[in-house]
């Protein structure tokens, strides 16, 4: 078999362990598995998708960056989107899971997170209908560079840019105050409130990173893939897989975790075919939680 | 006037199918605690084993092997209880949200192999001329209406009387009493674990009997039948109707359905044929948003019992009380 799906994996490889860092600092301070996520990055995207329009309609026709198929308008716009799906996040916390969580009932809030789901889907499928859209539908020439492989300009791109955000990411855990304070209340709640952490203020910052961290996710899906209101909800198996299999509460975990189910989705894709690819996320979850259900990183819950 | 008859048949015995599968999630949520977000892949799995089982032979795919419809029925209940019991052993001795990603996973992978092995399945197509119980009635609506309605009324009620037999039983006990305070019941001898597998099984089975029911009394099954919208209805007819109670299950499903339907028959008059498919995902939102302020409002729905502690809630409460400030 040709190397090309290593790329193809790292690509989608990205995209899951963006979401599933959403994911894994969700269930490890919040205390519950959202459901919602996929759906944060699907509304990241259209956000942006309409910024870009109203830029292209203000300023007419922007030429793209040399060699990439989008210019400064998508960069803007991303930056929109990403502060967009972060308030959007803020908000159904504010209306929904922060009353949920107060009555103390954990599963409720998966089960409310599911419900919002199904609702923050089906407008966007209202508002948007579910045919799929592009940010851009110039084709880009993929380049050889060895071993059988080709990418195109954006793929590099956009696979820098996750390296940057996950490496951000991890320095702002582990060398910031905020991020101490977070990892903190995810190993005990009780310890981190007595030594006077400020648990709203964590909560706030969870909900900003995991919802940017999704936008953008969702946005590299709609430059390699396409736009559509389920593209969220389709990524949801495998970030939770990746989120479980890097162990939870663990960022490059998460990553990692991301990294090979989506170099072992796109190796499954060349021997056995598209058609099939879902079902890798449930098999590497399945095998997890049969053989290490506390995953590569993560620490057995006290 | 008997158009309206035949209608209102049509109509309840649907109910009383969700309502079946209502019931059967009321034992995994309401009676256990146990979170089901695939419930869907349980029914399709009841709904293809029994056409499977009972179909005329056909060369494109596996089987059809003619066999009665009491034989699908219970083929359905066995191969669903066993796809329950599987998933519960794999989840149920870590964190209860493992279960509900599990499941979820289950639901996608049940869709899949119904959409691509098409020997299995008939892959997008799906499986006709699944045998109609009282099929020879079917020139005359009214009164096959009203007999596939006795069918399902019949094994709703005896369905309903099993479980509320079950709840009160021993087996019932444990199970509450694992729900309301797991340390206390482990310390009494029962095994967790094997107790909850159990009623997870019989619910999966429970599901699994009602895709049966539906497939055989629509003559049809495709993939589409089983998307994660089927999961989402059944949720909010269990917390509209109050999880925990059997009536609560059967008067939610009657009631949301009612919801469903109504709304979904005025978007119909109210919007124009291309906009059809614009209004029926604003009927999805509508019920999304009703299940939330349900959850907000009146968690305990029509009928269900007093609030009670979760599996993890007093850590859970610990964690959030004052996040939620």
């Amino acid at each position: 078999m040709s190397l090309q799906f290593v790329v193809d994996g790292l690509l989608t490889g990205s995209m899951i362990g963006l979401g599933a860092i959403g994911v894994t600092l969700t269930y490890s301070i919040l205390r519950f598995s959202n459901f919602a996520h996929g759906d944060f990055m699907a509304w990241g995207t259209y956000a942006t998708l309409a910024v870009v329009s109203a830029i292209g309609a203000t300023f007419g026709k922007v030429a793209p960056i040399a060699p990439l198929s989008f210019g400064w308008p998508l960069l803007v716009a991303l930056v929109v989107g990403m502060a967009f799906t972060a308030l959007l996040a803020l908000l159904l916390d504010k209306v929904l899971f922060s009353r949920l969580r107060a009555q103390g009932q954990a599963i409720i809030v998966v089960m409310a997170s599911f419900g919002a789901s199904m609702a923050l889907r089906s407008l966007l499928e209202f508002s948007f209908t579910s045919r799929p859209t592009y940010f851009s539908r110039a084709i880009q020439i993929a380049m050889p560079v060895g071993f059988g492989i080709r990418i195109t300009p954006d793929q590099i791109a956009l696979l820098l840019l996750t390296a940057l955000l996950v490496l951000g990411v991890h320095l702002l855990m582990t060398r910031t105050q905020i991020g101490r304070s977070m990892q903190a209340l995810s190993q005990n709640a009780a310890l981190a409130r007595i030594v006077g952490i400020d648990v709203a203020g964590v909560v706030r910052v969870t909900w900003i990173l995991g919802a940017a961290l999704a936008c953008v996710a969702g946005v590299m899906i709609g430059i390699l893939v396409q736009i559509r209101p389920f593209m969220g909800f389709d990524m949801l198996l495998p970030m939770f897989a990746a989120a479980i299999l890097g162990g939870i509460g663990s960022i490059p975990g998460a990553v990692l975790g991301g990294l090979i189910i989506g170099i072992a989705e796109a190796g499954a894709v060349q021997l056995i075919g598209a058609e099939w690819r879902a079902a890798v996320s449930f098999i590497i979850l399945m095998a997890v939680l049969f053989v290490r259900p506390i995953g590569l990183f993560g620490v057995r819950e006290r | 006037m008997i158009d309206l008859i035949g209608y209102g048949a049509f109509f309840l015995t649907t109910a009383l199918i969700f309502s079946l599968v209502t019931l059967g999630l009321n034992l995994q949520w309401g009676l256990t605690g146990l979170f089901n977000v695939g419930l869907a892949g349980f029914v399709a799995i009841g709904a293809y084993t029994s056409a499977l089982l009972t179909t005329p032979d056909d060369a494109a795919r596996l089987g059809g092997f003619g066999l009665p419809i009491l034989v699908g029925w219970l083929g359905a209940m066995i191969v669903g209880g066993i796809a329950a019991a599987l998933t519960g052993m794999a989840t149920l001795r870590l964190r209860s949200d493992y279960l509900a990603i599990t499941t979820f996973g289950v639901a996608v992978v049940v869709q899949l192999v119904a959409l691509n092995a098409q020997k299995l399945t008939g892959g997008p197509f799906g499986i006709g001329f699944i045998p109609r119980p009282f099929g020879r009635l079917a020139e005359t609506p009214l009164l096959f209406n009203l007999s596939n309605l006795a069918v399902v009324c019949v094994v709703t009620l005896i369905v309903y009387l099993a479980l509320e037999h079950l709840s009160r039983s021993p087996w019932g006990r444990v199970l509450k009493a694992l729900r309301e305070d797991e340390r206390a019941a482990i310390s009494l001898g029962k095994s967790a674990r094997f107790y909850r597998v159990q009623a997870f099984a019989v619910g999966g089975a429970i599901m699994a009997l009602a895709g049966a029911l539906q497939a055989h009394f629509t003559g049809f099954i495709a993939p589409d039948n089983y998307l994660p919208i089927l999961t989402f209805q059944v949720w909010v007819m269990l917390i509209v109707g109050g999880s925990g109670s059997d009536v609560g299950a059967v008067v939610g499903s009657v009631l949301v359905w009612a919801i469903w339907a109504g709304s979904g028959t005025l978007t119909s008059i109210l919007f124009s044929p291309e906009q059809q498919a614009r209004a029926a995902s604003l009927q999805i939102v509508a019920i999304g948003v009703m299940l939330c302020v349900i959850l907000l409002v009146r968690p305990n729905g029509l009928f269900g019992e007093r609030p009670r502690r979760m599996r993890f809630g007093k850590r859970a409460k610990a964690t959030a009380s004052e996040s939620g400030s």
